[in-house]
């Protein structure tokens, strides 16, 4: 049975990923915290079940954390399907359940990409007004990393974790890197690579991605548990459904229960955190007379400007062994062309893949032969792979957009989320010259290319930024600089979706860094005061 | 090469006990084997160790008590019900087709009656046709117990194959031999 909504709360959390488990967890204990998630509550003792179903070829890779069917129902239209389904996962933790975990800092332009880069709106708060969230951020994450990144913004303070030192796959990059003047450095890491906050260090499952079953890999369940931990109340199976409001404040949060039920969550504040679909979708089927078009959607803006990364990677064969997939992350990059970005092409990324090829495991499961027939087959596909991949950036555009689709109805029976995805000219100029760039360093290694995913053949990296835009004008942006709602006193947003513009490095640390930040503002305003680091 | 007790162990990291995958086998009503008529597990695992001589590669010695070991906790809940419906099936084709059931057949005939099955061919699924079970439940389960060991893992040039918890030293390492 689910529990009736708790009385008297301060705060309504709206989702259980890394923002709203990570501002629960702030607030708890000071304040009557409620958290509703519209997933259920994982197990940890069912890790490996997920994990063998993650390697095993009859399952899915949305089978894993139970995504999928009517609940998760979408649309795809636009210029490029999106496969919404295939990254997300709905529950405790959320999407970090399932995430690889890359947790780098956004550089210092991309704060101010109309001013330095000539495309795009500048954010309304600086790096600087950032960075101490940011080394907050990688605290509560436990972040393995270096400072060792030259294209890194500056930082102060150690990570809390040494990095993952690099792999036999990197060495066999770096002397052609060296010769072709590119540095190579390591990645920071939300995964621990010494017993961190209670948690293992990394033991080498290599499943990483979609599911760590030693919990070395932070994912947001933590702070979620946590925030249990220190009095606040966290409710599973309980997707909000609308939002009732007044013109200026919301009053509660109507969810529905796995009996049947709706229940009323009433707060003083609530904090909206369900990533960067979900959450414009909620504003948008909160409509009313007051807000016609959706709830704090007066600027029009509520579920423009969809923006993910793109990915562009290049691999082969290599007459050497590689040792690849021995575990499932990565221990190299280079930000080296990130901050060339300007108009005509976007900031972009390369990474140097330790797990190119296939995993001998799985192609055992596929294959056709047995006995020694099989040995020579994988002897023969595995161990000479090399590949790199990389992220780049997307513009925020007008058509790129996400909205409801009327004609289609989820398990409750409301309008599915419609994913419109365009990703323009920029973008895609950006991919050609990472893959040149990828081409050049992959030859002088001695790498026989046999694939490319280039402009035509790219996909999403599962980051939805951009939908409730931050912004200083309420006519064109959704939430303020301290990512309250413009529209509405009592209202929060933690997510990418506030990102103006979304740079080209994995998003989970400014999230979590926002979050920090939008924890503050919001006992701020519940104890009447003006929160002390922002201005 | 010699599967040890730590490659049993191994492979119980990466698959974990009862249950295996799947939901569970939901189609017990629905095939030639009840409840009742499902093998006992001491057939079972003879069956599976027969199975395994032919899916196995060659140069593996220790097949018998890797096997037995992996299936003391695979056999447990739905999954082993799985497990033992489709070697119960497998045994019926055997009867059939060769007139006796797996552990009673030759090498050459198990391996002959495998593909006759189409469990060579087969995309395994726990809920499919008899040779997309006797995929998931038999041949499938048996490779991925081995593959995601350490010994099945060095057999084809990995140590620490995907699944196998084998520590963050080896993916540092160059290859051996080098």
């Amino acid at each position: 049975m689910t529990e009736p909504p708790v009385e008297n709360a301060d705060v309504c959390i709206v989702g259980a990923g890394p923002a709203g488990g990570l501002i629960a967890d702030r607030l708890a204990g000071e304040y009557e915290v409620v958290v509703l998630e519209a997933g259920p509550r994982f197990d940890p003792e069912e890790r490996l079940r997920r994990q063998e179903m993650a390697i095993r070829p009859h399952f899915d890779r949305p089978d894993v954390w139970g995504v999928g069917g009517e609940r998760d129902a979408y649309s795809a239209s636009g210029e490029r399907f999106y496969p919404l389904n295939h990254a997300r996962v709905k529950g405790i933790g959320g999407s970090t359940l399932h995430w690889q975990g890359m947790v780098m800092r956004l550089h210092t332009d991309d704060f101010r990409s109309g001013s330095t880069r000539g495309v795009g709106p500048d954010w309304p708060i600086s790096y600087e007004d950032l960075r101490p969230y940011y080394a907050e951020a990688e605290r509560e994450l436990g972040v393995s990393g270096a400072d060792d990144n030259p294209f890194a913004p500056p930082r102060e303070e150690p990570f809390p974790n040494p990095a993952f030192p690099p792999s036999y796959s990197d060495s066999l990059f770096a002397e052609a890197c060296e010769s072709l003047g590119i540095a190579m450095h390591s990645v920071p890491n939300a995964r621990n690579s010494e017993p961190y906050d209670g948690r293992s260090a990394c033991v080498g499952y290599g499943t990483c991605q979609p599911v760590c079953p030693s919990g070395a890999k932070y994912d947001a369940s933590v702070h979620t548990d946590s925030a249990e931990t220190r009095g606040a109340t966290v409710v599973d199976r309980a997707p909000v459904q609308y939002l009732e409001h007044g013109p200026d404040r919301i009053e509660a949060a109507r969810y529905a229960t796995p009996e049947g039920e709706q229940y009323r969550q009433e707060a003083d504040a609530f904090v909206l955190a369900c990533g960067g679909v979900e959450t414009p979708r909620l504003l948008l089927l909160s409509e009313s007379a007051d807000y016609p078009d959706g709830l704090a959607n007066s600027s029009g803006a509520v579920g423009k400007y969809f923006m993910d990364h793109l990915f562009a990677g290049a691999g082969g064969i290599l007459d050497q062994r590689t040792r690849q997939n021995h575990v499932g992350f990565l221990t190299s990059e280079s930000h080296q062309f990130y901050d060339e970005a300007d108009a005509h092409t976007g900031p972009f990324k390369l990474e140097f893949f330790n797990y190119a090829g296939p995993s001998p495991v799985e192609l055992a499961l596929s294959g056709e032969q047995w006995g020694d027939e099989l040995v020579s087959e994988l002897r023969s596909a595995y161990g000479n792979s090399l590949a790199m991949g990389g992220l780049v950036e997307q513009l925020p555009r007008e058509d790129s957009y996400i909205a409801l689709d009327e004609s289609v109805t989820d398990d409750h029976g409301n309008p599915v989320p419609e994913i419109n995805w365009s990703v323009g000219e920029r973008a895609l100029r950006t991919i050609e010259r990472a893959n040149e760039i990828q081409h050049r360093i992959l030859e002088r290694v001695g790498v026989d290319i046999e694939w490319t995913v280039g402009p035509e053949s790219t996909g999403p990296a599962y980051h939805h930024m951009g939908t409730t835009r931050m912004g200083t004008d309420p006519t064109e942006s959704v939430v303020d600089p301290t990512l309250q709602t413009h529209d509405l006193d009592n209202c929060w947003i933690a997510s990418s979706s506030v990102y103006p513009t979304g740079g080209a490095v994995n998003p989970t640390l400014t999230i979590a860094a926002l979050a920090v930040r939008t924890a503050e503002a919001v006992a701020a305003a519940l104890s009447g005061s003006r929160p002390e680091r922002i201005v | 090469m010699e599967l040890t007790r730590r490659d049993a162990i191994a492979a119980l990291a990466a698959v974990g006990g009862a249950g295996g995958a799947a939901v569970g086998y939901r189609r017990l009503g629905d095939t030639d084997a009840s409840e009742s008529t499902l093998p006992d597990d001491g057939h079972v695992r003879e069956t599976m160790v027969a199975v395994a001589e032919v899916v196995y590669p060659s140069e593996l010695s220790g097949t018998e008590q890797f096997v037995h070991r992996v299936l003391d906790s695979r056999l447990e809940g739905a999954h082993g019900d799985g497990i033992r419906a489709a070697v119960a099936e497998l045994d019926e084709q055997g009867r059939t087709w060769h007139d006796g059931a797996v552990v009673e057949l030759s090498p050459a005939t198990r391996e002959q009656l495998l593909r006759e099955t189409g469990a060579d061919t087969a995309e395994e699924d726990p809920d499919g046709s008899i040779a997309e079970r006797v995929r998931y439940f038999v041949v499938n389960e048996l490779l991925l117990a081995l593959y995601s060991s350490p010994t099945g893992g060095r057999v084809v040039g990995i140590e620490n194959p995907q699944g196998h918890p084998g520590g963050t030293e080896s993916y540092q390492q160059g290859p051996p031999n080098r």
